[in-house]
C-alpha cells in the first residue's frame, strides 16, 4: 500500500513538474495580437489586431523545410547554442531585412515586428508572435497576411560529437497571390534567407565554412481553395497601400503641428 | 530537442480507432506516432486520448498537423479527447480545434465517429 501510495506522490510530483514546464514554455491565449510598441523604421499595420495563422488556415501546398547546420559539440552545447540564437536573432537575418525583437527578448507570447524587402526592392511590415520558448527551442507563429501561414521552430540537439542547430518551417502561402510568388522563385528565395541564417549563425559560433544541410517536404499538395479570401489581410497589399499613403501622412502630420492651440 | 518518450497504444472500435497517447509528445515522437497511425487501419476516424499526456512542446504541435494532412488525405477525421485545459487553450492558440474535433469524453468522441 505504501509503496502505491509513493507511486502516486511520485506521479503527481511527476505531472505538477509537467504543468510548470507548459506554463512557463506557451503562450498565453490570445484572441487577436497586441503591438505595444512599434520601434522607429518598424510599423505594426500588420499585426495589430490580426489573429495568428497556422499551416490549417493556409491557402497553398503544405511545404516542411529544415535547414541545418553541425558544430562541434565541445564548441557549444543545445543549450548555449538556443540562448545565442535568442539574443541575436537579427543579427543572423540577410541585409535588408530586419527583425524588431521583443525588448523582453524572444519570450512565449512576445510580438515581433518585421520588416523585409521582397523581389523587386518591395517592402513589407508584418510580424510573429514567439509561440513557444524554452531552452533547447522556440518556435514563432504567424499572422493573418504574413506571407506564408505556420510557424518555424528553431532548435539544437546534441548528437555523438555534434551540437546540430535546426531550422524548420512548416507553412502554406497565405493567400493565391503569396502562392504565385512562392512558385515564381519565393522558395528559392526562402531557401537562401535560411540558409544564410544558418551560415551565420555558425560563423558567429566560430564555423564559418558550415555547410548547411536542407530538406524540404511538400507535405499537402493540395491548395486549399477555399482560404482564397485571406487575400483580404495580404501584408504585402497593406503594405503597398500604406507606404503610398506615406506622402499624405507627412502632410497632415506637418499641418497638425502648424495648427494653432488654442 | 528532448528524445521521444511517449507511447501510443492503439485500440480498434471498428469505424474508429482509440489512440492512447503517454509521456512527451515532441518532434521525435514522430515515428511512433506514424506507426500508430498505420495500426489504425481502415478506421474511418481517428481518436487521440490526450488523457495521459505528459507535455507536449510546439514539435508535437506540428507532428499533430502532419498527422491531420495525411488522415484528411484519406478522408479521416482526428478528434480528440481527454485534453486538460492547457491543451485545449493550446489547441485554440494554434488553431488545431478548427480542424480537430475536440470531446469531453472517449464516449462523446466514439458517439461522434459513428460507433454504437
Amino acid at each position: 500500500m505504501s509503496d502505491l501510495n509513493d507511486k502516486a506522490t511520485d506521479d503527481k510530483a511527476t505531472d505538477d513538474t509537467a504543468a510548470a514546464r507548459d506554463a512557463t514554455h506557451w503562450a498565453k491565449a490570445v484572441s487577436r495580437l497586441k503591438v505595444s510598441d512599434v520601434p522607429a523604421g518598424a510599423a505594426g499595420i500588420n499585426v495589430a489586431g490580426k489573429r495568428l495563422a497556422g499551416p490549417i488556415q493556409g491557402f497553398g501546398k503544405m511545404w516542411q523545410k529544415t535547414y541545418q547546420v553541425s558544430l562541434p559539440r565541445d564548441r557549444v552545447s543545445a543549450t548555449e547554442l538556443i540562448a545565442t540564437w535568442k539574443e541575436r536573432f537579427p543579427d543572423f537575418w540577410p541585409e535588408g531585412n530586419r527583425f524588431y525583437a521583443p525588448l523582453t527578448g524572444i519570450e512565449p507570447g512576445e510580438v515581433a515586428l518585421i520588416g523585409m524587402t521582397l523581389p523587386g526592392r518591395m517592402k513589407l511590415s508584418t510580424g510573429v508572435m514567439v509561440l513557444y520558448a524554452d531552452d533547447e527551442s522556440f518556435t514563432l507563429m504567424t499572422p493573418q497576411g504574413h506571407m506564408f501561414a505556420g510557424w518555424i521552430t528553431f532548435s539544437a540537439t546534441e548528437r555523438a560529437d555534434q551540437t546540430v542547430a535546426q531550422a524548420q518551417v512548416l507553412m502554406r502561402a497565405s493567400d493565391p497571390i503569396f502562392e504565385l510568388g512562392l512558385t515564381l522563385g519565393g522558395h528559392g528565395q526562402e531557401d537562401k534567407f535560411w540558409n544564410h541564417t544558418m551560415r551565420s549563425l555558425a560563423a558567429h559560433l566560430g564555423q564559418p565554412d558550415a555547410e548547411v544541410a536542407t530538406v524540404v517536404i511538400c507535405v499537402d499538395k493540395r491548395r486549399q481553395w477555399s482560404r482564397w479570401t485571406n487575400v483580404w489581410h495580404s501584408s504585402a497589399i497593406r503594405s503597398t497601400i500604406y507606404m503610398l499613403g506615406a506622402p499624405l501622412r507627412g502632410v497632415r502630420g506637418m499641418t497638425r503641428r502648424g495648427r494653432p492651440v488654442g | 530537442m528532448t528524445e521521444a518518450t511517449a507511447t501510443f497504444d492503439v485500440r480498434l472500435f471498428g469505424p474508429a480507432s482509440v489512440v492512447d497517447i503517454r509521456g512527451d509528445v515532441t518532434s521525435g515522437s514522430e515515428d511512433v506516432l506514424m506507426t500508430a497511425y498505420a495500426a489504425a487501419g481502415d478506421a474511418r476516424a481517428i481518436v487521440l486520448n490526450f488523457s495521459d499526456l505528459s507535455y507536449m512542446n510546439s514539435g508535437g504541435i506540428g507532428l499533430l498537423v502532419t498527422l491531420l494532412v495525411r488522415a484528411n488525405r484519406q478522408s479521416k477525421q482526428l478528434m480528440a479527447f481527454g485534453l486538460s485545459d492547457h491543451y485545449r487553450q493550446i489547441f485554440e492558440l494554434t488553431r488545431l480545434d478548427e480542424a480537430v474535433g475536440i470531446h469531453d469524453s472517449e464516449q462523446s468522441a466514439l458517439r461522434a465517429a459513428g460507433v454504437s
